[in-house]
């Protein structure tokens, strides 16, 4: 027994330090980039690629169906991927046209930027990216962090700007991320920023999704960060904090597009429907996608070029 | 290699070894949340596994239940149940019961059954009550499979008590949850050294435990049937 049970535990042992060696010892990076299968596409087409969630789909579905609309010989390869797989894809060209966010292609090219503000933004983004691409006009529609309270918490306290914090004092707690611990526009940025004192981060591993949403309608937290296109946001009607400093990096939506395709009829279609894209646009646009409706991306953007009357 | 090196480093810097959110406070938080898990498991599993063993019925129903038991993904139960219980400790805590359960009721309706049919008539044979049987002959007798069932429990229970960390409740889940989504590879790495590291040392003494309570008479047995077969 003696000698049986040794050998098991060692036995165990060994199998499991191998099978963590092996799993730390694979030569193959998690984290690169997949190669991505590239076709030219026949000059003069613009293909329009999205990124692997609905609302960049809804985005992409948009762009598409204005520019067959105004005759120009479309392609949409949706779905991609994360940034870096179809970022590569643009620079491959199997793509040359997809919906971005600014400050997170910014922060792609350009990891050590400092700008925050949407024309800030923008503007650094004309430098940092590589050549032969451009971005167009960008959208006020804003997919970002946002930080968000109840209706109840923003009447009584009177808060509806995250400056209106710092002269509460009282305890705060943030539910998010765990992340928002380290990055500069979380709880450090709360702090030194807005010079909120008391605030202690709830990490809750689900970008801002259901348990969020639970802890900050239940009160387990008083402030929770939902990206601001987020349905449950008017769902529960809760208040999103103004940011008048600029702590979270602008996240407008923005074409992003290799300038060999980038003809003056497609910058003007492009352009026209970003003059006109809010983030409370987008918003309802996610619900009928996530809500009870269920709507395809295609149907949805069908019905807002239709209700917006702008070809 | 150079990610096991920075683990290591992470592991002995004096920064992470203090204060609440250090590793010795996150091991004993680690280790709390284990052993409370265990003690219900086993105040709801062990009784009905020793029924099941002593009466021999229904240990179809309990194969078939514990059996779908084990197939629950954990993580997705801890969502469902947060969402239902909220964001505090219980929501995760029901999720591992219902992991430690099966392995446990396994054990005890096992080893009962494992003792020699003869064994347990001669008991009853001399007389003794059919609560003496259970508790002189067949408890004693079915601890080297109870205690196995209690060893693939905790060790199930230690590896996935770090998938609660989604929520905010602490344990050594925190590191890894919490170095993911900054890359912080040495933080999510050394988390993962200590949880192996427990685990493993929890195993021991448990076999260790499982070589001490076994009956002597077992052990006789065993040697002689050994020999028998040798």
């Amino acid at each position: 027994m003696l000698r049986n049970t040794k050998s098991r535990i060692l036995g165990g042992a060994v199998a499991v330090i191998a099978a963590v060696a092996m799993v730390g010892c694979s030569s193959s990076n998690p984290t690169a980039p997949p190669s991505s299968g590239s076709v030219a596409p026949a000059s003069g087409t613009v293909v329009v690629g999205s990124a692997q969630f609905p609302e960049n789909e809804i985005i992409a579905q948009i762009y598409a169906q204005a520019l067959t609309a105004n005759g120009i010989t479309v392609e949409t390869k949706l779905s991609i991927g994360q940034r870096d797989v179809y970022l590569a894809a643009l620079q491959d060209g199997s793509i040359n046209l997809i919906p971005e966010y600014s400050g997170n292609l910014l922060q792609f090219y350009d990891p050590k930027t400092t700008a925050t503000s949407s024309d800030e933004v923008v503007a650094a983004l004309g430098d940092a990216l590589p050549s032969g691409f451009e971005v167009l006009d960008p959208a006020k529609a804003e997919d970002k962090d946002s930080y968000n309270v109840t209706q109840k918490f923003s009447t009584e306290n009177n808060v509806t700007s995250l400056a209106d914090l710092a002269g509460l004092g009282i305890p705060l707690k943030v539910g998010g991320n765990p992340e928002l611990g380290e990055r500069p526009y979380g709880i450090p940025g709360l702090k030194d920023i807005y010079g909120v004192k008391d605030v202690t981060l709830v990490p809750i591993s689900d970008s801002g999704g259901p348990l969020t949403v639970n802890a900050l309608v239940d009160g387990t937290v008083d402030l929770a960060d939902i990206y601001s296109t987020t349905p449950a946001i008017t769902q529960n009607k809760f208040v999103t904090l103004a940011d008048p400093k600029n702590m979270i990096l602008a996240q407008n939506v923005v074409p992003l597009i290799s300038s060999a395709a980038a003809t003056d009829e497609v910058k003007a279609v492009l352009n026209k429907i970003s003059a006109n894209l809010t983030t409370a646009e987008l918003l309802a646009m996610n619900e009928l996608n996530q809500g009870d409706k269920k709507e395809s991306p295609e149907t949805i953007a069908k019905d807002w070029l239709e209700q917006k009357k702008l070809f | 290699m150079n990610n096991w090196l920075d683990a290591l480093a992470w592991l002995v810097d004096p920064e992470n070894l203090t204060g609440p959110g250090g590793v010795p406070a996150r091991t004993v938080e680690h280790l709390g949340y284990t052993l409370l898990t265990l003690v219900i498991a086993a105040a709801i599993a062990l009784p009905i596994g020793y029924l099941i063993g002593h009466t021999g019925r229904g240990r179809g129903l309990a194969v078939a239940v514990s059996g779908g038991f084990r197939a629950l993904p954990t993580l997705g139960l801890v969502t469902v149940l947060a969402l239902l219980m909220g964001l505090g400790i219980l929501a995760p805590l029901t999720a591992l019961v219902i992991l430690a359960i099966p392995p446990l009721l396994a054990g005890a309706y096992a080893g009962v059954g494992a003792v020699e049919r003869s064994t347990i008539d001669s008991a009853r044979a001399v007389g003794m009550t059919e609560w003496q049987v259970f508790a002189q002959v067949e408890l004693p007798l079915s601890l080297p499979l109870a205690i196995s069932g209690l060893r693939s429990a905790t060790l199930q229970v230690i590896a996935t008590w770090t998938v609660a960390a989604i929520l905010p409740v602490g344990g050594l889940g925190r590191f890894m949850l919490d170095g993911l989504p900054v890359r912080n590879y040495a933080e999510v790495l050394g988390g993962a050294i200590v949880v192996i590291l427990l685990a493993l040392v929890i195993d021991a003494v448990l076999a260790g435990t499982q070589r001490i309570v076994i009956p002597r008479g077992v052990k006789a047995l065993r040697l002689a049937s050994k020999r028998m077969h040798a």
